[in-house]
């Protein structure tokens, strides 16, 4: 009951927030010259019938309304100067497969191994397995993921030839064709989140396992693996289980650059082609993607928070 | 029951005696040195090595971003805004060492055809340095039925600048003539018969009697056969000429001309001419082109346009890092000191403007405010938007963690206003974790920076100035053929942000003072 109604008070709370985001944002880009709309043929009487139809013409809170109304229903108008005419929902869709394939193929690729490392390095500790794993993850983790990107490419493609230079797109994304080709991309993006994993899981685990409850599962006659699978694991994951979580969800946005540079047609490939625009970059297609991103983060946060109740009975019964 | 001190009850006044009364007792003072708390984090910190490291190289790297520019020599920098022709000295490789060490020395690797091979062989002899310094491989192909052989060979990105063909007037041609005289250097080279050798045209290198596709067609010795131009005017006064131009003074019949006059008397006349690109640059810019990270593919020195980008990005993290130290501490300070509803309130905000995702915020302001007060002062309002609600949460916890302590309230009895609790009582305590967020703020935001510059969002490109960013941007997509012009911006980023990530590391240990004593 206790953390239903804490729950419910963070969804609320994070609405909340999610909406005062989105006006700001929907005020700041109303407040900016629509070009596009004043460009729209040389006829004054054109113009004024398309900003009539599109309700340029209303007050700022009635185009809220009409913004909000339609964007329930899946509208977020068309492309003026981006993929000019074309649903900008529909655009979106198509694209949002290709990023989500990438980032859950990075993450089932590097979750695991991130969290393998980690053991190891926690079990192995202050020897020179451990030394040499947290040297790696230290410089893997500092360095950006388009460096890696670089590095990837250069070698795969250039060097040894065993990739393409860019993702193969005419299957759709759900396709072996699709996944084999965005290899370099998945490579470079897991590097840092091996790291990552790596490094948190060693934190985490060399703490539980200098607790006396470990010592006492020894003393009661566990081997060093059954004690360390059943006690100090499932303690350890009470915190990295929340982070796999957050990870998923904002990773979506890390994979900007990377998309642009396998030139993966995603969502932020996509959010990158209608800020740079021309004329003008396209506000609708801006919104959306505001939104999306937005909601992401949001979204991570709070599942951040309450996968903690989920995994773990002490802090879902409260303090009591 | 006191049986024990019964002995000691009664003791006679006249039997105490004054310790030390010829000596008033005060406090010792003490004969070490006290140390303070930043004394011990500097002493802790010193103690971990790779920090320390870390911390040199970024010293190092400011240093570089510092003093770099200045190295650049403002002859070719200057040239970067008015000059076209400097897109000839492209894509030159990293030079350190002399050309000839195999490493980091100019030369690049290449497999070439035949042809190309004996293009660069004339060229040696024509121009009278080394081009090819390294045969590492020679293999042959058939294709088509046809054998061809391939070279692989080290060659020289300097002296193998391509031969251009330009168009002086008559003072610029005089002048360079006056200038080949003084330094005895060949810039000009003598004009090729097109009819003698037609693959000229599309290749000025070739300067021997050859077919359509450049083949060399030997003379009777198996040599190069020169196919100079000998006949018309150049009026060239110079005394520098090639050593197998039959000039001989007084006598021009048969001697090679050095260029093609154009134009007529009365308007002026123009002289086509064939130069040397390497000892063109020499009278250009006043140096010998060496460039220790090459040039990029506009003929920039990456060292000094790489210096400039990380000049900017340190300044702009920095500037971004004070402003976020103050907005953050008092914001912070306040929230965490009253708590409350002021707390509860300043909390929503700060929620909100986090909630933006950053690449939101920085287009925003991009599109609102670039135009207004210029593109950089629009990325330091985004960047300081949401950048200090990091240090103020951090802040707030400190401030939350200290204020129930006694000896603020000991303060406060004695009346002190909140303000100076707040500053002069718990701030200090939590100087540790402020330290330790400013410096860590610098790596995120020239990573940010550089992100947003590579992506195109904000464009710092232009010939007075350069980001790392969109270095790297433009580099990427001239990898296959040039590589480091990607790698040396690329190893600046990867170096600075290992560093800084160690040199936060061991900051955050040493001004943890729960830590002290642990390592050892």
């Amino acid at each position: 009951m206790y953390y239903l109604k804490y729950v419910l008070k963070r969804i609320l709370l994070m609405l909340l927030t999610f909406s005062v985001i989105v006006v700001i944002c929907f005020v700041l880009v109303k407040l900016l010259p629509n070009q596009p709309a004043e460009q729209f043929g040389k006829d004054m009487e054109l113009i004024l019938l398309r900003r009539e139809m599109l309700g340029y013409d209303k007050p700022i809170i009635e185009q809220f309304y009409r913004f909000v109304k339609l964007a329930f229903q899946g509208n977020f108008g068309v492309g003026e100067t981006y993929k000019t005419g074309n649903e900008v929902w529909e655009i979106f869709s198509n694209r949002l497969p290709f990023t989500i394939v990438l980032n859950v193929a990075t993450m089932i690729f590097s979750v695991p191994l991130g969290l393998l490392l980690g053991i190891f390095a926690a079990l192995k500790k202050n020897k020179w397995q451990d030394h040499l794993i947290s040297t790696g993850v230290m410089i893997f983790v500092s360095v950006p993921s388009f460096i890696y990107a670089f590095l990837v490419q250069y070698i795969l493609y250039f060097k040894l030839g065993w990739t393409g230079a860019i993702a193969e797109v005419t299957n759709g994304a759900w396709s072996w064709m699709y996944l084999k080709s965005i290899i370099p991309a998945i490579l470079s993006m897991s590097f840092g989140t091996i790291a990552g994993f790596a490094r948190y899981t060693r934190a985490e685990l060399t703490e539980v396992l200098t607790s006396d409850f470990m010592l006492l599962a020894r003393t009661k006659g566990l081997t060093r693996s059954q004690a360390t699978v059943r006690h100090a694991m499932r303690n350890a994951m009470v915190p990295i289980f929340p982070m796999i979580l957050g990870e998923f969800l904002s990773i979506m946005s890390g994979s900007l650059i990377i998309e642009q540079i396998f030139t993966i047609p995603g969502v932020g490939e996509l959010y990158i082609g209608a800020i740079n625009a021309q004329p003008a970059p396209d506000y609708n297609f801006f919104m959306l993607l505001t939104v999306f991103y937005t909601f992401l983060g949001l979204a991570a946060g709070i599942v951040i928070d309450l996968s903690y109740g989920i995994i773990d009975p002490r802090i879902r019964m409260g303090a009591k | 029951m006191n049986d024990q001190f019964a002995l000691y009850r009664d003791i006679p006044r006249e039997k105490f005696a004054l310790v030390g009364e010829e000596r008033a007792i005060k406090d010792v003072k003490f004969d070490t040195k006290p140390v303070g708390y930043l004394r011990d984090a500097f002493r802790r910190f010193c103690r971990n090595k790779a920090s320390v490291v870390a911390g040199i190289i970024i010293l190092i790297l400011l240093l570089f971003a510092v003093v770099g520019p200045f190295f650049g020599h403002d002859t070719y920098t200057e040239a970067y805004q008015t000059d076209v022709s400097i897109v000839n000295y492209q894509f030159m490789a990293p030079r350190l060492f002399s050309p000839g060490t195999g490493f980091w020395d100019g030369t690049k690797k290449q497999e070439i055809s035949k042809n190309r091979y004996d293009i660069y062989l004339a060229m040696e002899i024509e121009r009278n340095k080394d081009i090819i310094t390294k045969v590492l491989a020679e293999r042959t192909t058939e294709q088509l039925g046809k054998q061809s052989v391939l070279y692989t060979v080290r060659v020289d990105t300097y002296t193998s600048l391509k031969t251009q063909i330009m168009t002086l007037t008559q003072a610029d041609y005089d002048a360079l003539q006056a200038w080949q005289d003084e330094h005895q250097i060949q810039v000009i080279l003598p004009y090729v018969d097109e009819s003698k050798a037609p693959a000229t045209k599309n290749n000025p290198d070739i300067w021997y009697v050859s077919d359509q596709k450049g083949n060399a067609k030997y003379d009777a010795d198996g040599n190069y056969d020169p196919a100079y131009k000998t006949n018309g005017t150049d009026n060239y006064t110079s005394t520098m000429r090639l050593a197998s131009d039959p000039y001989n003074s007084g006598n021009t019949a048969g001697a090679y001309r050095y260029a093609k006059r154009t134009g007529t008397a009365s308007s002026g006349y123009n002289y086509v001419v064939r130069v040397d690109s390497y000892n063109m640059f020499c009278y250009r810019y006043g140096f010998e082109p060496s460039f220790i990270f090459g040039t990029n593919e506009r003929g920039f020195d990456i060292f000094t346009r790489l210096a400039e980008g990380a000049r900017f990005s340190f300044m702009l993290a920095i500037v971004v890092s004070v402003i976020n130290l103050f907005i953050g501490a008092i914001y912070g300070a306040i929230e965490g000191y009253y708590g409350g509803a002021a707390d509860m309130i300043m909390e929503r905000v700060s929620d909100v403007l986090s909630g933006v995702p950053f690449m939101v915020v920085t287009v925003l302001f991009n599109l609102h405010l670039a135009s207004k007060v210029g593109i950089i002062p629009a990325l330091l309002f985004a960047f300081v938007l949401t950048g200090w609600i990091g240090m103020a949460s951090r802040v707030r916890m400190q401030f939350y963690r200290f204020k129930n302590q006694e000896y603020v309230l000991a303060a406060r009895t004695l009346g002190a206003r909140d303000a100076r609790i707040m500053f002069k009582h718990i701030f200090p305590n939590s100087l540790g974790t402020i330290i330790t967020g400013s410096i860590l703020v610098i790596p995120g935001v020239i990573f940010s920076e550089t992100s947003l510059s590579y992506l195109g969002i904000i464009n710092l490109d232009s010939t007075t100035m350069s980001s790392v960013g969109s270095m790297l941007s433009t580099g990427q997509a001239c990898m296959t053929t040039a590589p480091h012009v990607v790698l040396f911006p690329a190893l600046f980023i990867a170096l600075l942000e290992i560093s800084f990530n160690l040199f936060g590391n061991g900051l955050r240990d040493a001004f943890n003072p729960s830590l002290r004593g642990v390592e050892e």
